[in-house]
């Protein structure tokens, strides 16, 4: 059953990938489908196994892979309570994109290719959720970096996709530079990188430390902040968020399925796994909870401006993924996932939707140039409201109770970063209702400002693509009320695969917070569509009247807080001048002493300037080995004869 | 009991080979077409028998293997000895692993004087397997600047337009550095009375002596390897040579240093390695700093990937001179894979390299269009390259790392840099030369890889991809033989460092001598 989870998505695209010329495009996504199917249902017999039924936690060994001294590193399938609902999460949303896909890249000339890389992705995204130690957590990390690479950049002849897809790949290899240094760092002091070994050690290592750069550090601060690094460069955390806007090049499908429910989730899920260690590194988890919050308010700031209907769900993720990290570093890692589950259903759905719309007005994602379609694509229009609904956090959606729940820890947790992270959820909170208003109203309400033609062509998608989107809307509106209990309610459900200090353990405390701190972000959250709704609806010259009275702050906004521009300025500028700098002086001072020079000053002796083209430098070195050889030989003689007397 | 001597086998029959390609004559044309085939035959066959050799290897064991020890000198002292352990085994088979695709690569490529070509390669070849095999510093040394004569031949005859600038080039700088192993050899020699390689392991000279000595070796394998600042012979080397010569030089010359590192300096210099072991930390760091930097402003692709190999070559000192078995082991395992994976990036560039005649990443673009295996098989090699877990590039890079922080944090930290700056340029290559518009009509036309490049690129893909999955394959064979490294290096150092003690406290130390009790 493991094995059927984790690796028919390989096998579907091990068959998709090499065979797919002769397969056919139809081929192709009937294997893939196929093979997710079969993962998502193998996921979910699993999930209901050790999760819902209190199963035993297990590991189900695969082979050997990396072994060197007392290093060892295990191909290792981890079946517990947290791996388990990742895996559904992963497998029940790659399945709606993988059927979603069909429709919506039915008319790409690569499609059978697409599926493929669909199916490469949910495999390395398996590997990693399912990894039993950190080294092939790190496969599946730079795996799905990867998948997420080549569907960047899967319209290959678009030079911003490829640009976008180097950039993700390289912008993800910084904070893997973190990662890769808190393995080490873990084996340094642990001399394991196994997940039980790690974590049955915790305890007794909580107040060792180590000689990082010079500095004697808290062993355990340092590597929960380089992992964190890691995970801040795959979630797109503050900082190392740049390559998730530019990744919305890619097809819409990917959209949904990496850049919002899946792949950019890894960060939170190895926090979360990492529990046991995180909990002996209050500093660190200090530094999660504010780079978390900073997060939520900085990109729902720029979300706020934006106009590419793409780009807004994305900001809005990165402001999610926010809400996530600041809920685990409060420790209440059971509401962060909790959290990233039913954000996995409503902005997937809210992507594939967005996908719906893009697809009926023919590519187009501006929204300054839609409007009007409600009627032309009643379904889609439905669906995306509910799935604003649940982000917004507005009652019996699913953003509500994990939203509330995150933002109540926060509270909880009584201290100032706790605090500061409530306070910037709660703001975020009603930006995040506002543009996920302002992003209905422009869309569906008022009148159409495309063409005629398009309008009049804006189609409902065909059923194989708003199935997948009921199936997401479904879970966006009930996954919430349904799971409430399991995720933050008895703590038996993690058994174990979640660790929390007792003194840490805020989601128990969250259910007795007064009760200003609970109807808040409700409260926030239907002001935001209210001011949406007066705003894009009531009175439409009102957000230019706005954006003027308020220019500097929306000018730092929309231009998303400069990242861009200062990291060209000061990483790809310099690389590039020091590139050359050095090239140069591989050329002019180190040949220009070494053999150059020699050349040179052999020529000066020899004046034989006009002969100095090919052959002398041959002769010449010829001449000197003949006088090493004579050298030599003579040295040698006289040891031999030396040795004999 | 004499047994067959396999490796004796092994290393001469590509010589045989190449004399008995000498004698072929004949119209031009016929010449050509028997030759190729006979180099095949040749180097195929040796890849078998070398084959042969992995199977009847004892892979729990860290002594040397198959050993052949006739007297050669005996007035001299001087003996024919031949020997494999686990630390030689791979680079040998990468050797005769190599030698066939390179045949293969220059099938059409090399139209001129190819019987002539083939020798020489059958020559590098025996005299590249010779080097690993040799139990004894002369005979190894024989063999170790053996290989610069037909190297130097395929640069400077079948090689571009600067071929006669970068032949010398490379010879000049090579020369020099032998020159003082030579000599350092010779003191050996005159030192101990011996020069087989065991015995040599054994018995390490005196402290003041082993830095000379040590400096000597380090000059003749830094510029191999190479290592910044004696690295600028390669970019010219590589970008003059003809596919396949760069496929040798990147594939198997470069990994000479680093052998030479771990089979003469570590055992034979303990004392001087460890006390040279921060300055090699530095070079490395620099090296894998500064080239891929370099790399990144490239606008030649052979420049671009010998630049790489500099850096790949960083991590492969860096890890040998940790001195712990992650970082040896890693180390073996880097040159191996790099030896896979720069190997076939270099065939990359001369599949494109065939069909347009330059090497300007300019003149590309859009290849995934018209060419999409070449444009999947130069994908996974780029990966190989990045070090993306799953492919062997992975393997070494990550135990060399870890074993470096281990040693030293900065140092690691600095090093870590380099899978950043790794990636950058390589998917930069990648994106200009494979993906964007069509542009440049004419490359836009290329034909896909055909049946011959197909198949030897075959073996390539699966190696990096099998390496990379179950890399025990080769770490089970090698562990052994580091472990015996290791410990040998180890033991050293507790012994000088107990010699030390007792020489510094003779005054009597209570507490010292209470805990001696205990």
């Amino acid at each position: 059953m493991e094995y059927l989870a984790v690796f028919s998505p390989l096998i579907a695209f091990l068959i998709a990938f090499l065979f797919g010329s002769k397969l056919g495009h139809k081929g192709c996504q009937f294997v893939t489908c196929a093979g997710i199917t079969a993962a998502a249902i193998a996921s979910c017999v699993l999930f209901i196994k050790v999760a819902l039924a209190h199963g035993e936690a297990y590991t189900v060994p695969v082979m050997t892979w990396i072994e060197s001294g007392a290093f060892t590193a295990e191909w290792a399938l981890r079946i517990d309570t947290l791996s388990t609902v990742m895996m559904c999460v992963v497998t029940i949303v790659s399945a709606c994109v993988h059927y979603y896909a069909v429709g919506y890249m039915s008319h790409d000339e690569c499609r059978g290719r697409f599926m493929s890389y669909l199916s490469l992705f949910t495999f390395a995204m398996m590997m990693l959720v399912t990894a039993d130690n950190l080294v092939q957590l790190f496969f599946g990390w730079e795996g799905v970096g990867l998948a997420s690479y080549l569907l960047i950049g899967f319209w290959n002849h678009k030079d911003s996709a490829n640009a976008a897809a180097v950039k993700a790949f390289v912008v993800n290899r910084v904070g893997d530079f973190g990662l890769a240094m808190g393995v080490f760092a873990a084996f340094f002091i642990f001399g394991t990188v196994q997940f039980d070994e790690l974590f049955a050690a915790a305890a007794d290592n909580a107040g060792v430390t180590m000689d990082l750069f010079g500095f004697e550090l808290h062993a355990m601060t340092v590597i929960c902040l380089l992992l964190f690094m890691g995970a801040m460069g795959k979630s797109a955390q503050l900082g190392l968020h740049t390559w998730l806007p530019d990744a919305m090049e890619g097809p819409t499908p990917v959209s949904a399925l990496i850049h919002a429910a899946t792949m950019v989730t890894a960060g939170v899920f190895l926090v979360a796994r990492m529990s046991p260690m995180f909990e002996y590194a209050p500093i660190a988890l200090m530094v999660v909870t504010i780079v978390g919050a900073l997060t939520a308010f900085v990109a729902a700031t720029i979300g706020l401006t934006q106009f590419d209907i793409k780009r807004v769900i994305a900001y809005s993720t990165m402001s999610q993924l926010g809400y996530m990290f600041f809920a685990l570093g409060v420790s209440a890692y059971g509401a962060a996932i909790f959290h990233l589950m039913t954000h996995a259903f409503f902005k997937a759905l809210l992507f594939l939707g967005a996908g719906s719309v893009i697809h009926a007005l023919h590519d187009e994602q501006d929204m300054r140039n839609m409007g009007g379609v409600m009627k032309k694509i009643p379904a889609t229009y439905v669906l995306m409201w509910i799935g604003s609904l649940a982000l917004a956090g507005i009652p019996f959606f699913a953003g509500y109770y994990s939203k509330d729940i995150v933002l109540e820890a926060a509270w909880a947790d009584h201290t100032w970063f706790g605090s500061f992270a409530y306070w910037m959820g709660i703001a975020a909170a009603l930006m995040t209702a506002f543009y996920s208003g302002r992003l209905l109203f422009m869309t569906f309400h008022g009148k159409p400002r495309m063409d005629k033609k398009t309008f009049d062509h804006a189609h409902e998608s065909p059923p194989i693509m708003l199935t997948p989107l009921i199936v997401l809307g479904v879970g966006a509106l009930f996954s919430g009320f349904a799971f409430y209990e399991y995720f933050v309610g008895h703590h038996q459900f993690w058994a174990g695969s979640i660790f929390v200090l007792p003194d840490n353990d805020t989601v128990a405390a969250a259910h007795h917070v007064p009760m200003w701190v609970k109807k808040l972000p409700m409260v926030m959250g239907i002001s935001g569509l209210v001011l949406a709704f007066i705003m894009y609806v009531k009175f439409v010259g009102l957000p230019e009247k706005v954006t003027k009275a308020f220019k500097p702050f929306h000018s730092l906004f929309f231009n998303k807080w400069w990242f861009d521009e200062l990291y060209q300025k000061v990483f790809v500028e310099n690389a590039e001048r020091f590139g050359k700098l050095f090239w140069s002086s591989d050329k002019n001072v180190v040949d220009g002493i070494g053999p150059d020079g020699v050349a040179g000053t052999s020529k000066r002796f020899a004046g034989v300037l006009a002969r100095f083209q090919t052959g002398y430098v041959f002769q010449y070195a010829f001449i000197m080995m003949i006088g090493v050889i004579g050298l030599v030989s003579w040295v040698f003689y006289q040891a031999v004869t030396g040795g004999m007397q | 009991m004499i047994e067959f001597p396999v490796l004796s086998l092994l290393t001469f029959l590509p010589l045989i080979g190449a004399v008995l390609i000498l004698t072929i004559r004949g119209e031009e044309a016929i010449v050509a077409r028997n030759a190729r085939w006979a180099a095949l035959w040749v180097s195929g066959t040796t890849f078998l028998v070398s084959l042969y050799l992995l199977l009847q290897f004892d892979g729990t064991s860290g002594e040397f293997q198959f050993v052949e020890n006739v007297e050669w000198f005996p007035a001299l002292g001087l003996s024919y000895a031949m020997g494999i352990d686990g630390i030689s085994l791979f680079f040998v088979l990468l050797s005769t692993f190599l030698t066939p695709i390179c045949v293969l690569a220059s099938w059409n490529s090399i139209t001129k004087r190819v019987k002539e070509y083939m020798v020489a390669f059958l020559v590098l070849e025996s005299f590249m397997i010779g080097t690993f095999c040799a139990l004894d510093a002369v005979l190894f040394y024989i063999f170790f600047e053996g290989v610069l004569i037909p190297m130097f031949i395929i640069i400077g005859v079948w090689g571009g337009a600067r071929r006669v600038y970068s032949a010398y080039k490379f010879f000049l700088y090579t020369l020099l550095g032998s020159v003082l192993m030579l000599l350092a050899l010779l003191t050996l020699y005159h030192q101990t009375g011996t020069t087989n390689i065991p015995e040599l392991m054994e018995n390490p000279v005196g402290r003041d002596l082993q830095i000379w000595l040590w400096l000597a070796f380090f000059a003749s394998f830094a510029v191999k390897m190479p290592m910044w600042p004696v690295h600028t012979w390669l970019p010219d080397a590589h970008v003059e040579a003809p596919t396949a010569g760069s496929v040798i030089l990147a594939g198997v010359l470069l990994k000479m240093g680093g052998y030479g590192f771990l089979r003469f300096s570590l055992p034979m210099f303990p004392e001087a390695s460890e006390l040279f072991a921060p300055f090699v930390f530095w070079l490395s760091v620099i090296a894998i700093i500064y080239t891929s930097l370099v790399a990144l402003v490239q606008e030649d692709m052979k420049k671009l990937i010998a630049y790489s190999s500099v850096a790949h070559m960083g991590y492969v000192t860096l890890g040998i001179f940790t001195f712990t078995a992650q970082g040896i082991d890693g180390a073996i395992f880097q040159m191996i894979s790099h030896g896979v994976i720069s190997g076939a990036l270099f065939l990359c560039v001369g599949v494109v390299y065939d069909r347009l005649h330059t090497r300007e990443i300019a003149r590309y673009g859009g290849l995934v269009k018209n060419m999409p295996k070449y444009a999947t098989v130069f994908m996974i090699m780029v990966l190989g390259s990045v070090g993306l877990p799953g492919t062997s590039g992975f393997v070494g890079e990550f135990l060399v790392l870890l074993a470096a922080f281990q040693v030293d944090t900065v140092i690691a930290a600095l090093a870590t840099t380099g899978i950043i700056l790794g990636a950058a340029y390589m998917l930069m290559l990648y994106r200009r030369v494979v993906f964007g518009a069509q542009v440049n009509k004419d490359a836009a036309a290329m034909s896909d890889l055909n049946p011959r490049e197909f198949w030897y690129f075959v073996p390539l893909v699966a190696l990096v991809i099998w390496l990379g999955v179950q890399p025990g394959i080769v770490m089970d064979k090698v562990a052994p033989s580091t472990e015996k490294l290791v410990t040998l290096y180890q033991n050293r150092s507790i012994e000088t460092a107990a010699a030390q003690d007792i020489s510094e406290d003779s005054s009597e130390d209570p507490v010292r001598y209470e805990e001696l009790n205990e």
